[in-house]
């Protein structure tokens, strides 16, 4: 589904991803783990093809089309779909209208089928009627973004901190939300879609069962391994394992 | 009291006005040939059809409660199709009513500048529209001042009333004719909200960028009234200059002015509201949205001022550059002189951003289409206070316009 080889991104001259090679086949859902500051959403990013986020070398290849070079849409139509941490306040597009756009269709009518998919995330009309990302809390962004991409339905789907500022109550909701989203309740043979999941807590995978999963360190995945493992690590010992084994510095913990 | 007037007046004949720029009133003309009176709006020539539509007037009459049209210096057609309304030329309601004497220059001073004199001196009509009390219309009146002669003046004097708890909407638009390179427009409109009353009043202003125009408003708003004002600009236009002033009067009066505004080509725009609190209570909220693009030069201007106890003001002011020629500049003034009330404003400036277009391009839009997605969502301010037939139309003609301009 996705590859990534030998790839450096640079943001405003900086270089925050070096020689980074990653593979993400069919069905497969990985986990990116790592310090804030280590690049993992420049990763994203850089993926989604986002002009501030520069490909100084390498390539990105997705459903076998080199899209190191095509513009965000044209990633978008080929099946790629991302959740934002941070998505940007928009006055007078409403929350519905990101809906049907992500629907494909043309902004303006908040009609039945968009009324629908907001009950799957307890999202009222009231709410679909606000301006996208305006005053929304911290569990209302997860919502509204895992919201656009029911409409979406991506081949491909990356999560930038599903986690992060929710309440425990909506994480169960958007963990079973991700879950339908990437296919996971098809035996693994079955399974169509793929996703890349970063998380700084690891909150999240209590509520995810993914194939696998990498730390990311200093722009370059450190190690990979079992999920499980690499979690449990993680959660009681931080990255200091993973930089010890690789000798890498951790970014800004 | 006549002659006291028409005195003030020939005073004010050379008097310039604070804003915007001076325009030789003696460039244009007053003397232009009659039209014709008109028995139904369907039969104003074809050819002038698209310019009413565009301006939100509805040649069919569906959907109204009555109509008026003027045509240059004429009035062709008035009619209530309501037996709460009366809806006619100002001349003929000034005839019928022994001068209007406790509205006529009641609300807008004759002697404010040489624009308001003008029209006293050199009238040529205006429409009357008044709501009976207790009576609720919830369909709209629509008004049309039109020109289609070149090189004239239209002098017009509104005057709108909504009698004690009655309901008033109107749609007014002023068109010009695709053949017309210049011309004045001179608008006076005077608003009376009775007690309990409430008038919404949705403006579309389809000029051409040979006119000047210069509306001179006030509203006088009593207890317990609502006056709502939405102003939709979308075309090029020589120079405009208004700052049209509601004075809550009352108490708990209420004031709302919607300003959406897209000024290409090199329109030079002055437009502002004001708001007088007054009465005890009394709010307003005005706000505007402004896009300019090429050379254009747009002042915004806001003015609350709060003398009354417990009044509630709040101004917003939003500019987006599409143009380095272009300029934008926002003039938000609060004034207070009172220790128990509240207001505010907040005013931004800026471009369109960035990672706005990045975000819907995640969705799956071209960067033109989130562009366009960007511009009509600033200019979507939520219309409140009209009847939901009325505002959806609104919303039509809004996005109708911006589709044409984009």
């Amino acid at each position: 589904m996705l590859e990534i080889r030998d790839l450096t991104v640079q943001v405003e001259g900086k270089e925050i991803i070096k020689d980074l090679n990653l593979c993400i086949e069919r069905g497969e859902v990985h986990v990116l783990f790592g310090p804030n500051g280590c690049g993992k959403t420049t990763l994203l990013m850089a993926i989604l093809g986002f002009p501030a986020y520069k490909v100084k070398k390498g390539t990105i290849l997705f459903k076998d089309v080199d899209i190191t070079n095509l513009p965000t849409n044209e990633r978008v139509k080929l099946g790629m779909g991302m959740s934002f941490q941070h998505p940007p306040e928009i006055r007078g597009v409403k929350l519905g209208d990101m809906v049907n756009i992500a629907l494909g269709r043309k902004e303006g009518r908040i009609d039945e089928r968009v009324v629908e998919l907001g009950k799957r995330l307890n999202i009222s009309v009231e709410f679909l009627n606000r301006d996208v990302n305006l005053g929304f809390s911290g569990g209302e962004v997860k919502r509204s973004e895992i919201l656009q991409l029911l409409a979406q339905i991506p081949d491909f789907l990356m999560f930038d901190e599903p986690d992060s500022g929710v309440d425990v109550e909506n994480i169960e909701l958007i963990g079973d939300l991700m879950n339908e989203l990437l296919g996971r309740d098809k035996i693994p043979s079955q399974r169509e879609r793929s996703g890349l999941i970063i998380t700084h807590s690891g909150f999240i995978m209590r509520y995810l069962k993914p194939d696998r999963a990498h730390v990311m360190l200093d722009g370059q995945i450190a190690c990979s391994g079992v999920p499980d493992e690499i979690t449990r690590e993680i959660m009681e010992e931080r990255f200091e394992r993973c930089v010890e084994l690789c000798g890498k510095k951790v970014c800004e913990e | 009291m006549t002659e006291e007037i028409i005195e003030r007046a020939q005073r004010a004949k050379t008097k310039k006005a604070l804003l915007g720029e001076d325009v030789d009133l003696e460039q244009y003309t007053t003397k232009t040939g009659e039209h014709q009176a008109i028995s139904a709006l369907g039969e104003i020539p074809r050819e002038y059809t698209q310019d009413l539509l565009d301006a939100g007037i509805e040649p069919s009459e569906k959907d109204r409660s009555g109509s008026f049209l003027q045509r240059d210096r004429s009035v062709v057609f008035s009619k209530a199709l309501s037996k709460s309304l009366e809806v006619m030329s100002t001349t003929e309601a000034v005839a019928k009513y022994g001068g209007l004497k406790d509205y006529l220059w009641k609300a807008v001073s004759v002697d404010a500048d040489k624009y308001t004199a003008e029209v006293e001196l050199a009238p040529s009509h205006g429409y009357f529209i008044r709501s009976k009390a207790g009576s609720k219309v919830t369909i709209p009146v629509q008004a049309c001042l039109f020109i289609t002669a070149d090189k004239i003046r239209q002098n017009v004097h509104n005057i709108i009333i909504a009698e004690e708890n009655s309901e008033l909407h109107i749609i007014t638009g002023c068109s010009v004719s695709h053949a017309v390179n210049s011309a004045l427009h001179i608008g006076i409109s005077e608003f009376y909200v009775k007690r309990g009353a409430k008038i919404t009043f949705t403006m579309v202003h389809n000029w051409r960028s040979g006119i000047d125009v210069r509306p001179r408003s006030a509203v006088m708003i009593e207890d317990d009234g609502v006056f709502i004002n939405n102003y939709i600009l979308m075309k090029p236009v020589k120079s405009i200059q208004m700052y049209p002033t509601a004075y809550c009067v009352g108490k708990n009066a209420r004031a709302n002015f919607q300003s959406i505004i897209f000024a290409p080509g090199n329109s030079k725009i002055d437009l502002g509201s004001r708001a007088v609190l007054q009465g005890e209570r009394s709010r307003a909220e005005l706000i505007s949205r402004v896009i300019a693009t090429d050379n254009a030069k747009v002042i915004a201007r806001g003015d609350i001022n709060g003398t009354a106890e417990h009044v509630k003001g709040h101004l917003e002011c939003r500019g987006l550059m599409l143009s380095d020629t272009a300029v934008v500049e926002s003039i938000p003034e609060l004034k207070a002189s009172r220790k128990d009330l509240d207001l505010s404003h907040e005013a931004a400036v800026g471009k369109i951003a960035e990672e706005e277009i990045r975000y819907l391009m995640a969705r799956g839009l071209s960067e033109e289409e989130a562009t366009s997605v960007i511009i009509r969502g600033f200019l979507n301010v939520d219309i409140t206070g009209l009847p939901d037939a009325l505002a959806r139309e609104t919303k039509k003609m809004l996005a109708l316009s911006l589709e044409k301009v984009m």
